[in-house]
């Protein structure tokens, strides 16, 4: 039998085409990503049969966890020509006087829940306070009215309306949060005339039919 | 491909000099692999695909104008839910109009065959027409109804029905919001027309103490709500 020797192929790969595929893929991930913004709390989200798709724009989040705290998050707009949040942190500061620096107000436009006083904003938006530091700020937005002034959330939620009348309400709640807590958000939400909630569900179905009826 | 060809040069020239042999211009891809497998993963994992569903609920406008014929409704369409601490929930029948004769709290729960046998039943009818409204849609393939045209024949269903219970979610002190928002979601799920969350009152308050067999606390005889 005559041996045949197959030719030595060198060792390299051709790449090109994986490169093209990546770079394809890469593309799609890059322009359809909407970035998953980190949850400033551990928010267990109750179930329901809800299919509605949360807005992704206009929107006000309010967070309430088991410990009873509150965060509040905005959004920026529609596009980038608007700037709501600086708009309604410089309207927050008008009911505390406050002025806020141009830094802290881009600081503050970048994103993000906040759930302090407002009279610890300044430190928070400090680029001097650790992250450490800034984590323990966070422990949770008054909802209660203190020395004959409406509670820090209503400021929020009012300047929000103010500046973006558009804005709808998502209330992330976990599961096991203090329903007296949910109603104090409520109250303070519908004083500002929201009626309606958007309440963040995970989706499970439950098929019922009229045969299930028994009398 | 990543090489490029050579082209075949040094015709005509025989004596011309001998230029090295140029190597095919291979480019080493590898470390632009490794770095888009980076980037790709990087954003698959930083992609939120499924959006937050949420479910919508709407309260009762506060600045109401209160008008006595406006919310005078049917004794007997009345069905009120009291929820208490602990996943523990107590219906009962009617209203509360003579504090002398109480209704009885009837224990019950949050799985299918609680609240939403309770539900179900009272909810028949407006149930059953939903239901065949929908088994209409689903066989006739031929003719698409777009979903709006179905939201507002289901809407109006629910509005013209006026047999079904008028369902009241009340919430006593240490109930949980996952309970409320069960709850809700039951209301969903049997079709209920019309459900409103609104506060205990007082007599109620007394009967669910009764109920849970816990002695009524000092500050609740005050009223906390208003």
């Amino acid at each position: 039998m005559p041996k045949f020797k197959l030719p030595a192929r060198s060792p390299r790969v051709d790449m090109t085409p994986m490169v093209d595929l990546f770079s394809l893929l890469l593309t799609f991930f890059m322009l359809t990503s909407t970035f998953r913004q980190a949850d400033v709390t551990e928010v267990k989200i109750p179930n329901s049969i809800s299919e509605k798709q949360a807005p992704d724009k206009n929107i006000m989040t309010i967070y309430i966890d088991t410990a009873s705290r509150v965060y509040f998050n905005i959004d920026n707009g529609p596009d980038s020509s608007t700037h709501y949040r600086a708009d309604i942190i410089n309207e927050v500061g008008k009911y505390y006087n406050m002025k806020f620096s141009d830094k802290e107000v881009t600081d503050f436009k970048k994103g993000g829940a906040i759930g302090m006083p407002i009279k610890n904003l300044p430190k928070f938006l400090d680029s001097e306070t650790s992250k450490d530091e800034k984590k323990i700020l966070q422990s949770g937005m008054p909802i209660d009215s203190a020395d004959n002034r409406p509670p820090d959330l209503w400021f929020w939620v009012n300047s929000s309306r103010k500046i973006n009348s558009k804005c709808e309400v998502e209330i992330k709640g976990d599961a096991g949060a203090d329903y007296k807590v949910v109603k104090k958000v409520l109250d303070i939400l519908q004083v500002n005339k929201i009626d309606k909630f958007n309440l963040t569900t995970t989706v499970v179905k439950e098929t019922v039919s009229s045969k299930d009826i028994k009398d | 491909m990543a090489e490029i060809m050579e082209a075949d040069s040094g015709h005509g020239k025989k004596k011309g000099k001998r230029r090295p042999k140029k190597h095919p211009a291979h480019i080493d891809m590898t470390p632009m692999v490794d770095l888009m497998c980076l980037l790709i993963t990087f954003f698959m994992l930083t992609t939120a695909f499924s959006k937050p569903k949420v479910m919508e609920i709407v309260l009762p406008s506060k600045e109401t104008t209160k008008d006595p014929d406006k919310t005078k409704i049917p004794k007997s369409r009345v069905v009120n839910f009291i929820l208490g601490p602990n996943n523990k929930i107590f219906w009962y029948n009617g209203l509360i109009d003579d504090p002398k004769h109480p209704p009885t709290l009837e224990p019950t729960d949050y799985s299918k065959d609680g609240v939403r046998k309770i539900l179900l039943r009272r909810n028949k009818d407006l149930f059953k027409k939903i239901e065949e409204y929908n088994l209409k849609i689903t066989k006739n393939t031929s003719n698409v109804i777009p979903k709006d045209t179905i939201d507002k024949r289901i809407k109006k269903l629910k509005s013209d029905d006026n047999l079904g219970p008028i369902v009241l979610i009340k919430a006593a002190d240490g109930v949980k919001y996952g309970n409320i928002v069960d709850l809700v979601d039951e209301m969903a799920i049997c079709n209920i027309a019309r459900y409103a969350i609104v506060d205990l009152n007082k007599p109620e308050k007394k009967l669910l103490h009764a109920a849970l067999g816990i002695p009524e606390p000092e500050e609740s005889k005050k009223g906390k709500h208003k």
